[in-house]
């Protein structure tokens, strides 16, 4: 089991042990981190020890919040989409994830839209 | 019916239970709301599902909901309601229609306070229910040393799951003079040996990237912080435990009329004992009609089920007479005590604006 961050909770005296589930990499800057299969993307970010998920225009940095989508401070640019809320976005193999700079900006092609 | 908590989900499954046919929308990619975070045990009596853990209330009610077939459409956000009730729903943040409905159920819930001090938006300030999902739901810690504020339940029962988690609570505050929550949730935190300091608030958080250190100082009896009684702490994580909102939006836009209760968490839909809101087959449920508990939620869910079922003739005047005063007596039984008189009170409030109206 990866637990970079040290984050994981793999033993909880109510829970129990987490069960086994697939792990699928996900890119936060480029770089690989791990994350569960079925778990939204704010939740392996944490998992990998990242702090800072964007910064605001005026460059103040920013995390999370309320963590059920509805305030959404953990923005991100997921996939070329901007203002993504990573805590209620489940995490796909393969997955871009940037941090975003303000109301961020579009990264996708045209071709990757389906209109 | 929008929004599949626990008091949406008890509302379908009186209403599928009755006959009726029955669509539930989510725009959560699971259902069950926020029971799923709650892992310690409820209270009331037995037929509350006292001493049942929230997570596994949850599961029951969704086996309920899966053997009855109600039909459950998640990923689904309700973005509007028009007259003649119909819905405006957006599938997967893709597609669009409109569904039309003799009645709706409106159990959208609650958002959690915010609390305003220098340093609140640094990464490592968040609410204690964002926490509690971290933890109990994806098993991930947010930070190793915590400062809760707000000594609520919400307050004492995040605190010692964030222990149980594995996480270190180097105080809770409060800003009044005395403790907010249950005696027994506020114990457990107690004899784990965390302080509770009551008159006591948060002056600012700092850190460059994110929490590093927390400046707390005492209050005089005009919530006025006492000079030379600031103290820094070392954390890395601030909860706020301040309080829920209701989550009105969608309640505003259908046109139901509101009232301001503060006791119940500020502006709310008001509703009769049906949980009948001013707009004609308009029901509201759980936490919107008033922030209480689970387990209240539930009951009034099964309420508006079973008048809705009623008023759309799947249930007969006697059945439906005698199947909610069952459930208004379990749900008066819920509103007993200290804590739940002064709910009470603040209910029969919202009843009388609506006979009023």
């Amino acid at each position: 089991m990866t637990n970079e961050g040290g984050n994981r909770i793999e033993r909880h005296p109510i829970l129990g042990d987490a069960s086994p589930r697939k792990e699928i990499t996900l890119y936060f800057e480029g770089r690989a981190i791990f994350a569960r299969e079925g778990e939204p993307i704010m939740a392996a970010l944490v998992a990998a020890g990242v702090s800072v998920f964007r910064y605001t225009k005026k460059g103040a940095p920013r995390r999370m919040f309320c963590g059920i989508g509805r305030c959404t401070d953990c923005v991100m640019i997921v996939d070329g989409i901007p203002g993504v809320r990573t805590c209620v976005t489940t995490a796909a193999d393969g997955m871009k994830v940037e941090r975003q700079a303000g109301a961020g900006r579009w990264i996708v092609e045209e071709e990757n839209s389906n209109g | 019916m929008a929004k599949a908590g626990p008091a949406g989900l008890c509302a379908a499954i009186e209403l599928k239970k009755a006959g009726a046919p029955v669509i539930l929308m989510d725009e959560n990619g699971a259902p069950g709301g926020q029971l799923f975070k709650q892992i310690h045990k409820f209270f009331g009596s037995r037929e509350h599902k006292a001493g049942i853990r929230g997570f596994d209330i949850g599961k029951e009610l969704l086996a309920e909901s899966i053997a009855l077939g109600i039909d459950v459409r998640l990923d689904t956000e309700v973005v509007g309601i028009e007259r003649g009730l119909k819905l405006w729903a957006v599938e997967k943040k893709a597609r669009s229609y409109t569904e039309e409905a003799a009645a709706i159920v409106l159990a959208t819930g609650a958002t959690e306070n915010a609390l305003s001090f220098p340093g609140w938006t640094l990464p490592g300030v968040m609410t204690a229910g964002c926490a509690q999902t971290l933890i109990n739901v994806h098993r991930v810690l947010p930070g190793k040393r915590v400062l809760m504020i707000g000594s609520g339940n919400v307050g004492v029962i995040v605190s010692y799951q964030l222990m149980q988690a594995g996480a270190e609570v180097v105080a809770v505050l409060e800003a009044l003079p005395r403790l907010g929550g249950y005696g027994v949730h506020t114990a457990k935190v107690r004899r784990a040996g965390v302080p509770l300091r009551c008159s006591t608030t948060i002056l600012r958080a700092e850190g460059k990237e994110s929490v590093e250190r927390a400046v707390i100082a005492r209050l005089d009896e005009r919530f006025q912080p006492i000079p030379g009684s600031e103290e820094t702490l070392e954390v890395d994580t601030i909860c706020l435990a301040v309080g829920l909102t209701p989550a009105i939006e969608l309640s505003c836009i259908a046109g139901c009329s509101q009232i301001y209760v503060p006791e119940l968490g500020g502006n709310m839909p008001i509703h009769d004992e049906f949980m009948r809101s001013s707009v004609d087959s308009v029901y509201v449920v759980g936490d919107l009609a008033g922030i209480e508990e689970a387990s209240t939620a539930m009951e009034e869910g099964r309420l508006a089920g079973i008048h809705a079922a009623h008023a759309m003739g799947y249930l007969d005047e006697a059945s439906m007479s005698a199947k909610a005063e069952e459930t208004r007596r379990r749900l008066s039984a819920l509103r007993q005590g200290a804590f739940g008189q002064k709910r009470f009170d603040a209910k029969r409030r919202i009843l009388e604006k609506k006979a009023a109206v």
